[in-house]
């Protein structure tokens, strides 16, 4: 799998991380390639960085700094390594309990006197631990009184309906690759009016946790982890992430996130296509006629859609959730949303070839089998400025959600 | 391709299995998660689609003898596979947890007896898990969804 394969390369990689700092600095305002414009001033813009990340391991993972405080007061810490994330909602910090760079206490969200926590459902594996509040702040953004969630080993065990997704339990800096997870995608909390719900409708992600065990409660959307972005006072209807694009595999790659759409002089729509999301944050992709639903997630490592029948790519022999293909292959296809489409062209090549490389943690053209589905992971990022507006906030296009670039 | 649908009403103990087992388990699963079952029958094999309060839907895939070889599902979070696995679910557990490292991407474990693929993203998620030496010949893998 991946993980030996990227394993291989922790040690090799530790000097190369000094050199990334030689492609941040590229001086105020704005620049621009051929492609997209990233804006590198203003008090909503977030430097953000694609690198091997806080384990020197990551593959395509897109981080940032976050500042959190104890809410109302100036006991703050600064975090690094925070994977920026439009595929979930929310802030989740590692503890340091768990290798995380987190040591800031902050206060207990409790219900009947009993601290609550959280089972945060991934594909790649559920984060578990106690949901606390902060004031969270980036570039010049604040939102106070943030409910974010802690993932902390050493919290309560690890309920059976928790575990029974079968996923990994994802609670060490080995097993996230990160201090944490920003979710900025379209919805404001990371589960919605399902879990404000008691009985069976209720999907489990809450619970209140007793010494002995913890069982599921009904959480309220406000007590609900947040998307910090829908919290902040300004610039709160969205984000864009804005990264180069990048020709071949490199060490680190570096751009921006800017909050607010519409809301400043470096964040209008212009020319960009808007595409409506339907109630699961999605909108649809036409693969050689064929229509299927489609995603687009900062936070996936790669372009990962259909599988081999579908696409005619080879699937790794060792790396089974990768594509293989014997050479470089272009490929086209069209994200579609009610009128909106519009064709994207990619590249998909040997990921095996690509990950032999020990220096390299930015991969273009790096993708993967996902049945039935286009996920359009970081790759798709590269080179095109995503503009991703939170459900319910207005915009000079309408109402999220929606993702326009 | 629906030949026959109908609502059939909960009525069983809470019990694991599905995967593997007849299609009594079908009912187990039901029960388990409080849905309403609707049965089609598709090429040669019955679907029974479970819709949960929760808003999940679950689809077992029943062959002509009986029994569960797949098990597919959308859902606003990870589906309790430890119930719709039942046998299965410790080698899944298992096997994804070595797939594991810094990977964000859809989770897959393809073993000669099981394959089990896990994907979307927070607040909905998809997936399907199957026995690829009890597909009954002539299944199409993507109608197995």
């Amino acid at each position: 799998m991946i993980a030996d394969s990227l394993r291989s390369r922790v040690f090799a990689s530790a000097t190369l991380l000094f050199f990334a700092g030689a492609f941040a600095g590229c001086g105020g305002g704005s620049h621009s390639n051929a492609i997209n414009t990233i804006s590198t001033s203003g008090t909503n813009v977030q430097p953000i960085t694609v690198n091997a990340g806080p384990a020197n391991d990551y593959a395509n993972g897109v981080f940032t700094s976050v500042i959190v405080c104890v809410p109302s007061s100036s006991n703050c810490q600064t975090i690094d390594g925070i994977l920026v994330d439009t595929g979930s909602f929310g802030l989740r910090l590692l503890s340091s309990a768990g290798g995380g760079a987190l040591t800031l206490s902050l206060p207990q969200q409790t219900v009947s006197g009993s601290p609550v926590g959280e089972c945060a459902p991934f594909v790649s594996g559920f984060t578990w631990g106690p949901v606390q509040s902060a004031d969270v702040k980036m570039a010049g953004e604040v939102a106070s009184g943030v409910p974010v969630q802690i993932i902390d080993p050493t919290f309560a065990a690890v309920p059976s309906n928790c575990s029974s997704g079968g996923v990994p339990e994802s609670d060490t800096l080995q097993t996230l690759g990160a201090n944490g997870i920003l979710g900025v995608g379209p919805f404001a909390q990371d589960c919605g009016g399902a879990c404000a719900q008691t009985g069976s409708g209720n999907p489990g992600l809450y619970y209140q946790c007793s010494s002995t065990s913890c069982s599921v409660i009904a959480e309220s959307l406000t007590q609900q982890v947040q998307n910090p972005v829908a919290l902040f006072a300004t610039d709160n209807n969205g984000v864009i992430i804005e990264l180069p694009s990048v020709s071949s595999p490199a060490p680190s790659l570096s751009g921006s996130m800017v909050f607010g759409i519409g809301t400043e002089s470096n964040n209008a729509l212009g020319s960009a296509t808007v595409y409506p999301l339907d109630a699961n944050g999605e909108f649809s992709t036409s693969f050689k006629g064929q229509s299927y639903p489609a995603f687009v997630d900062s936070g996936s490592n790669g372009l990962f859609f259909l599988d081999a029948t579908n696409t005619g790519l080879t699937v790794c022999a060792n790396n089974n959730g990768f594509y293989c293909p014997g050479s470089q292959t272009n490929l086209s296809a069209t994200t579609d949303s009610g009128s909106a489409s519009a064709n994207v062209t990619f590249t998909i090549a040997n990921a095996d070839t690509l990950f032999a490389n020990p220096s390299a943690f930015v991969f273009n053209s790096l993708g993967g089998p996902n049945p039935g589905t286009f996920d359009w992971g970081l790759p798709f990022f590269f080179g095109r400025n995503v503009f991703n507006a939170i459900e319910g906030k207005g915009t000079t296009a309408g109402a999220g959600p929606f993702w326009a670039y | 391709m629906l030949l026959a649908a109908a609502c059939l009403s909960v009525a069983a103990s809470p019990a694991f299995a599905a995967l593997g087992g007849d299609v009594a388990t079908v009912q187990d699963d039901q029960a388990h998660i409080n849905a309403t079952r609707r049965v089609s029958q598709s090429n040669g094999y019955a679907v029974h689609e479970l819709h949960s309060p929760s808003g999940s839907i679950v689809r077992e895939f029943v062959s002509s003898s009986g029994k569960v070889f797949a098990i597919a599902w959308q859902a606003p979070s990870l589906p309790d596979l430890r119930q719709l696995l039942g046998p299965y679910f410790d080698e899944f557990q298992k096997a994804a947890a070595q797939s594991q490292r810094a990977r964000r991407a859809p989770l897959f474990v393809e073993h000669s007896g099981l394959v089990v693929q896990v994907g979307g993203h927070m607040r909905s998620f998809t997936g399907r898990a199957y026995l690829p030496d009890q597909l009954p010949s002539g299944t199409r893998m993507e109608d197995i969804r």
